[in-house]
């Protein structure tokens, strides 16, 4: 396994250490660019999955797999895609990877198949991939646009993963079925679960996350 | 299989399961494209419209092509490639038909091809089992609501213009606030009618 590790950096060789760019890759999709909090894209499925921590997880997980799926196909084949179809091309390789993602919730975990619902079928359509795929792997060599894929994927899901925590934390009390905040003093707020908690904890997780983001938040002033 | 009546189903899609509102589709252009009562009302139809024709297509493509030959797996890419397809066709149509349509509609048609919510209608109709009627009735609901709600929001918006929104909440997080209160709102007729 050890020698080879450096075959994989062949692709961006002369420019320096692979690590390199790839961990400023790396930073820049899961928290400078973070797709949810600062680009806000793809705000549908974390809007409708999270009213569970589970739920947000698996999401999480789905959005990562597809959009490192995705990333490296668009890469490998960018120089032979006609620029004229590669939307229609983008998009065929993204629902490949759904489908793969939904075959495998519906053959090993159909509980969790059935509580996501049409939310999985939804990936094809989340804006974070189709606008990966576009903005980054169609320019990048294959190994770089896995990492980007990764650290999108990755940047997604960590937000998901505490929107999702605090609704479950604040709906129901529990946190995977864990009871963390006892009846005697915390009534669950149901309405944290239901639409309207979602749009309010969204709202305020990307306002905070402005907080820590001070210029930039001036510039996205309407 | 249920027997809701397709009428019931147009009300409740619009009311009590907005699609936006407790689904919480489309959200990407409801944000982008909430600043102007104009341009709401121009996404608003367009919307609705593909909405309604997509559904109906994809409820013949998914229980007339799809199910006989055993390719219900396939459905998520063949939806999306009939939706494409349809928005192209349509956005050609009207460009030689109706010019003064094309203007109007025109920018927000290709738009529509990456609104989560034409695709969650369809996806919503196959796993609710609805039959022809009421899918017909589900599509065309489902965008009259989504339209609803973002006029609403374009209304909502263009009055918080003149207010003064806390520095970090500026844009996008009281956009969120302020939808979760329309949420609300909608959740009041909660208890009208259903559908599962």
């Amino acid at each position: 396994m050890a020698d080879k590790q450096p075959s994989a950096c062949v692709p961006c060789q002369g420019k320096g250490l692979c690590g390199g760019k790839g961990l400023l890759t790396l930073k820049d999709g899961a928290w400078t660019n973070n797709p949810l909090s600062i680009q806000v894209l793809g705000i549908c499925s974390a809007l409708a999955v999270t009213n569970k921590l589970e739920n947000s997880l698996v999401m999480g997980g789905a959005l990562i797999f597809v959009c490192v799926g995705s990333n490296l196909f668009v890469s490998l084949l960018r120089k032979w895609t006609p620029h004229r179809i590669r939307m229609i091309a983008e998009v065929a390789i993204i629902a490949t990877f759904v489908i793969l993602f939904d075959q495998f919730l519906k053959a090993f975990y159909w509980d969790m198949s059935k509580q996501l619902g049409p939310y999985v079928g939804l990936i094809i359509t989340n804006c974070i991939i189709m606008g990966r795929a576009e903005a980054f792997a169609l320019q990048n060599p294959p190994v770089l646009s896995i990492v980007d894929g990764a650290a999108n994927g990755l940047g997604y899901a960590v937000v998901l993963a505490i929107i999702g925590f605090f609704r479950e934390l604040l709906g129901s009390g529990e946190v995977l079925g864990h009871r963390l905040l006892d009846g005697d003093w915390y009534t669950p707020n149901q309405l944290m679960i239901l639409a309207p908690g979602a749009f309010f904890a969204l709202g305020v997780v990307i306002a905070i996350f402005n907080i820590f983001r001070k210029p930039d938040a001036q510039e996205k002033k309407e | 299989m249920n027997d809701t009546s397709a009428f019931i189903i147009v009300i409740a899609a619009i009311l009590t399961n907005n699609i936006l509102l407790t689904n919480f589709l489309g959200m990407c252009s409801f944000i982008a494209c909430s600043g102007q009562i104009r341009t709401a009302l121009g996404l608003g139809t367009a919307v609705t419209f593909v909405m309604t024709m997509t559904t109906m297509l994809n409820y013949v493509i998914l229980h007339f092509v799809l199910i006989p030959l055993g390719l219900e797996h396939l459905k998520f890419i063949i939806f999306i490639a009939v939706i494409a397809g349809f928005v192209q066709f349509v956005e050609m149509f009207v460009e030689r038909f109706s010019p003064k349509l094309y203007f109007a509609l025109g920018i927000f048609l290709p738009l529509i091809t990456v609104n989560c919510a034409i695709l969650g209608a369809s996806l919503f109709m196959e796993i609710r089992k609805y039959t022809f009627a009421q899918s017909v009735g589900f599509g065309f609901g489902a965008g009259v609501g989504w339209a609803v709600a973002i006029i609403l929001m374009a209304g909502l918006r263009q009055k918080m213009r003149y207010s003064n929104v806390p520095e970090p909440f500026q844009g996008v997080p009281i956009a969120m606030i302020v939808t979760c209160v329309l949420a609300m709102a909608f959740m009041g007729f909660a208890g009208m009618v259903s559908i599962q």
